[in-house]
């Protein structure tokens, strides 16, 4: 277990690609983490940064889009180079409900992926929408449906599946699926569209949210929101602590600690 | 009737723990839970002229018995900062606005702003361990420290805390230029200059390399240095450094604080430290028959060996 304080080195195993810009790597070692939760990755001599365990277990993982400096440095790491890893942090999702419904918006489907192959171990029902801006972006699809997922595509640009947002689909789907519980990662906009689609239904819902984060164990306050530490009372929330947040979809602090538009 | 409400250079607090600088307390909403969850006083992160983004990442490590952090003095500036200010003291609890500079007139600017700005008190933080040309060459040098204070005391109408580096082998020498200057109170400690380096990966974990020790490791220090302090000036002493029970407090108390600051205790114990460590301080007092926390202030330099 590698649930101790402090930096754990990690040798790569493999690091593949799943699109075009995100791949998986996988650290040969353990680490047993609830979906939701992430690590801070650290690229020695780098960066180091927040990310979701997308495989959580032996031979843990995580799925990353390759964006600026410290993803191209990870994105270059062959078999065998080290990685520093502290945590798992935070609050995860926690499995509620019989028919589920989960929302996975571009590289959001990373702690929603795990989630899917916990939920269908208890053999309960799950819809899952898969969003992306084209088809070629679309994350962990096969996986998904091999763990027994309905699966429902979406694309902005309508390569695959229903053409339009998923937060759209998810709309259609709280009526028509009928959930009693939903659960959703991806871009802010997104999570603001559901939160408000479920409020108005009266369905339960949990959301991971993202902001700029240092330490990763609530004490620097670069990811305040609302004077709520999203590193250590999140990323997960549930709809009720959701809702009060006058900053979600609108503000976000700026490395600087600046507040800047989401 | 146990009384651990204290006044401390004109502020009345209800309880001697404060909120150290840097710690939950770069925005408004952040200050307003920590002020909810019991503590008497807050210090804002420190704040200079321009935004700064900080060291780059890995800015903490977590150790067995504290943190090393080299986070780089992020903040946004003095003017965004102000509204933060001003919101963050409708929490009903004293606000002390931290600041730096690389210079006195700088560091004397921002005082007068952070006072304007409506901040209780003014701490100068003349003592950051890791960041470049800011706290740790000016704070180490006790004519500067005692300019620093003098213009700030001069720029604003509030009390001006000094707080002190213990990265020096003359830390009273530094107390003792700051009550020279005018300063209202000193604050001792700041972090130990440290560093941590990872054996698999051969270098340094810090982005910055270098940062700050704190929490459990560094309690043994900072109750020397506030003990120095408190022989070698008349001016109060806040203490800072592993902080995390009400024995803790207590300790510093005896060696001569009218009060304390808890940074690192945040992570050890979350934000309910404030009202446990106040709690943990009362019972103390019963147990051993005193009244007011003034009861207990440097009394360990009374019975010495
Ligand atoms: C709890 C959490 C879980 C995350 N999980 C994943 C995941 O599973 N997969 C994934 O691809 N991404 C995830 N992210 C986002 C990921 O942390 C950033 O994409 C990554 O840090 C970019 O680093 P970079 O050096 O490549 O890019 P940079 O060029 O440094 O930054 C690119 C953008 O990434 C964001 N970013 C940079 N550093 C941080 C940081 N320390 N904290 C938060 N955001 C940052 C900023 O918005 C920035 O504009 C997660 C973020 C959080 C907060
Ligand atoms: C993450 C972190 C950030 C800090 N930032 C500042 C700062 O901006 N200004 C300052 O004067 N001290 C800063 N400090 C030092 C603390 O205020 C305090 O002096 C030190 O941590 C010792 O107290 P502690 O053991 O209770 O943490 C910081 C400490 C930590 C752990």
């Amino acid at each position: 277990m590698l649930t101790l304080a402090g930096i754990r080195l990690l040798s790569v195993r493999k690091n593949s690609s799943e699109t075009a810009s995100v791949k998986t790597v996988r650290l040969g070692g353990e680490l047993e983490a609830v979906p939701g939760q992430f690590v801070m990755v650290w690229v020695p001599g780098k960066d180091e940064f927040p990310m979701s365990v997308s495989y959580p277990g032996s031979n843990f993982g995580i799925t990353y889009q390759v964006l600026g400096e410290g993803t191209r440095a990870l994105a270059e790491m062959a078999n065998g180079k080290k990685v520093g890893i502290r945590g798992p942090y935070g609050r995860g999702f926690s499995i509620k409900g019989r028919k589920l419904l989960m929302i996975g918006g571009g590289v959001g489907m990373a702690p929603i992926a795990p989630l899917v192959d916990i939920a269908r171990a208890k053999r309960l029902s799950v819809d899952l929408v898969i969003g992306a801006k084209t088809s070629d972006d679309l994350l962990f699809e096969r996986r998904a449906t091999r763990a027994g997922a309905k699966v429902h595509i979406s694309t902005d640009d309508g390569t695959k599946g229903f053409k339009g947002f998923a937060s759209e689909l998810a709309t259609e789907l709280l009526d028509s699926a009928g959930p009693d519980h939903v659960f959703a990662c991806g871009p802010e906009k997104m999570i603001v569209k559901i939160v408000a689609a479920a409020s108005r239904r009266k369905i339960p819902m949990q959301a991971s949210l993202e902001r700029h984060m240092k330490c990763g164990i609530g004490i620097c306050d670069s990811c305040a929101l609302d004077g709520v530490h999203v590193c250590k009372e999140g990323p997960v929330f549930p709809l009720e602590e959701l809702r009060k947040f006058g900053d979600l979809g609108v503000t976000k602090l700026d490395p600087a600690g600046r507040r800047v538009p989401v | 009737m146990t009384d651990i409400s204290v006044e401390v250079c004109g502020l009345r607090l209800r309880n001697p723990t404060m909120l150290a600088s840097g710690v939950l307390d770069e925005t408004a909403r952040s200050m307003l839970a920590v002020a909810k969850s019991g503590a008497g006083a807050i210090v804002t992160k420190s704040i200079g002229i321009e935004p700064r983004s900080g060291h780059p990442n890995p800015s903490v490590v977590e150790l067995e018995d504290g943190l090393l952090n080299a986070m780089g003095l992020p903040n946004p500036g003095i003017d965004l900062f102000s509204k933060e200010v001003k919101e963050a003291r409708k929490g009903g609890v004293p606000i002390i606005g931290s600041v730096f500079g690389g210079t006195e007139e700088e560091i004397a600017e921002l005082a007068g702003m952070m006072a304007e700005a409506g901040a209780d008190a003014v701490e100068l933080n003349l003592s950051c361990p890791h960041a470049k040309g800011y706290g740790a060459e000016l704070g180490s040098s006790p004519e500067r420290v005692e300019t620093s204070c003098r213009l700030a005391k001069r720029a604003c109408g509030v009390p001006v805390f000094a707080k002190l580096t213990p990265n020096t082998s003359y830390i009273a020498e530094l107390a003792k230029a700051a009550e020279r200057g005018g300063a209202d109170a000193v604050v001792a400690i700041n972090t130990l200059k440290g560093m941590a380096i990872d054996p698999e990966a051969g270098m340094p974990i810090l982005g910055n390399r270098f940062g700050g020790l704190s929490g459990p490791a560094i309690k043994p220090v900072g109750i020397r240095c506030v003990y120095e302090i408190y022989e070698s000036v008349e001016i109060p002493v806040i203490g800072v450094g592993g902080v995390t029970t009400g024995r803790d407090a207590v300790e510093y108390i005896m060696a001569g604080a009218q009060a304390v600051q808890l940074g690192t205790a945040v992570w050890i114990r979350g934000e309910k430290v404030f009202r446990e460590v106040c709690r943990e301080i009362s019972q103390f007092m019963k147990e051993n028959g005193y009244d007011s926390v003034k009861e207990m202030l440097g009394v360990a330099h009374s019975g010495r060996h």
